[in-house]
């Protein structure tokens, strides 16, 4: 990516693509040579959900030739607040044939592969191969460290986006620069990082750093400017403040150091949180535990207001042990939160403080409601 | 007058111990120190041990890195959603 096109081709020579690229046209960074560039190029953005709703609006905008987009899931309705390529009638449909409907209409000049599975270790490095570069807008850790390590076995640059209410993170791993492992070795331990799902994201935070990526996969295509290469972004949305810190190739790194362990892109699945000791109960069974044990609901005031569970104790975790003398000992308690990390926590301390008929309930009250149609949570 | 850094927290590590602070170190303290520090004030940081990277003045580091007066001292908790 090194050297620019030395003349245009024909396959922009007519006046309608002129016409619809002109604004890149004046840039002299991009200009003809690089417009050709982007209309040769292929880039493969994994997740169209948060961050790649702009990420893909951007890239077949600017016209790159072959977009690959690959999410196996269907478009919610809880989408909507921040991935703006869907709208409310494309509620319930595939989230990369609807993507790719949206983004035909928008450049009917590109290619678009609506790849409708979930991107796993069976296709990781068949479908990066096929790509110049990966757009990682996934949302689960053991995808991320996937992508990271097809990208480096496949050779393709790896962009990197992250986000969690706030804040959010940029980088591009491989390409000649350290990759994510460099930066953070392994996944962390299950429950312990919040999802956008259980802790929220502001919506248009997405829409912020989802153009940072597209702006970091756009100059490694048309190879201008200075990539994020060895350079994480921090992005505040709160604070209005952009940092950066720069990290180098570790030498001990399992898929790019001296002595790497990892040689071929296998998924590590994400564990579930560890139980260890603690009796839990599985969401089709809380009605029946609750015929002779309270609900003691340990989500914060602001995760509330979701819905909740008649005759439940509502007791934030925050506030636990300020108020568990309220409880009494000798009663039998079933410990919920929004999906079951909290309360493994609200189990131990209280067990700590002398409580000893406890459960937990499995997977939180989101994994309650999946399964009772008449109960509306999100 | 002691020697101090100043703490920028970000994601779920600000979410526990504030965006910024000022934060007193000992002669000879190591990013492990300040680490520890933290996490009495706010136990639950515990659990982010094992994932989260520190930068000092802008550069990746490990915890058993020294401090300085005057440091910046970024804790860099790993970000998933998207």
């Amino acid at each position: 990516m090194a050297e620019r096109a030395s003349s245009a081709s024909v396959t922009l020579a007519g006046r309608s693509a002129l016409r619809r690229y002109s604004r890149h046209l004046l840039i002299p960074e991009v200009g003809l040579a690089g417009q050709e560039r982007l209309a040769s190029s292929r880039a493969l953005v994994i997740g169209a959900g948060g961050l790649g709703s702009p990420a893909l609006q951007y890239l077949a905008a600017a016209g790159v030739g072959r977009i690959g987009i690959v999410d196996d899931d269907t478009v919610d309705v809880t989408n909507l607040q921040r991935q703006t390529l869907f709208t409310t009638a494309d509620v319930g449909s595939s989230k990369a044939t609807v993507a790719a409907r949206h983004l035909h209409a928008l450049n009917p000049d590109i290619a678009i592969d609506a790849i409708a599975i979930r991107f796993d270790q069976s296709n990781a490095r068949d479908l990066v191969r096929l790509y110049d570069l990966v757009l990682d807008c996934t949302d689960r850790f053991s995808t991320r460290y996937l992508i990271n390590d097809a990208c480096a076995i496949e050779g393709r640059p790896d962009v990197y986006a992250s986000i969690f209410r706030f804040d959010g993170q940029v980088s591009v791993f491989g390409a000649g620069g350290p990759c994510y492992r460099c930066l953070y070795p392994s996944a962390p331990p299950a429950g312990t990082v919040p999802t956008c799902a259980e802790g929220g994201v502001l919506g248009v935070l997405a829409g912020i750093v989802g153009s940072f990526q597209a702006a970091e996969a756009l100059k490694l295509l048309l190879g201008i400017g200075e990539p994020l290469r060895g350079r994480l972004l921090l992005i505040d949305a709160l604070g209005a403040r952009v940092r950066e810190v720069r990290f180098e190739r570790d030498r001990d790194c399992a898929l790019c150091g001296d002595e790497p362990a990892i040689r071929d892109a296998v998924l590590e699945e994400d564990d579930e949180p560890l139980t260890g000791d603690v009796e839990e109960i599985a969401p089709e069974r809380l009605d029946d535990a609750l015929r002779d044990a309270v609900l003691l609901d340990v989500r914060e005031p602001h995760e509330a207001v979701l819905g909740s569970v008649d005759g439940a104790i509502a007791m934030p975790a925050t506030q636990l042990e300020a108020r568990m003398h309220e409880l009494d000992s000798a009663r039998r308690y079933v410990v919920a939160c929004r999906v079951g990390a909290k309360s493994l926590w609200a189990v131990r301390r209280l067990r700590d403080a002398g409580f000893t008929r406890l459960q937990h309930l499995r997977g939180g009250l989101l994994a309650y409601a999946a399964q009772r149609a008449d109960f509306d949570f999100f | 007058m002691s020697a101090r850094v100043r703490v920028v927290a970000f994601a779920r590590v600000a979410d526990l111990v504030g965006r910024e602070a000022e934060l007193p170190i000992a002669a000879g303290a190591r990013v492990r120190d300040a680490w520890e520090c933290l996490v009495a004030r706010a136990p639950a940081l515990g659990a982010l041990a094992a994932s989260t990277r520190t930068a000092r003045n802008g550069r990746v580091v490990d915890f058993d890195e020294p401090l300085a007066d005057g440091d910046e001292l970024a804790l860099l908790p790993p970000v998933g959603g998207g």
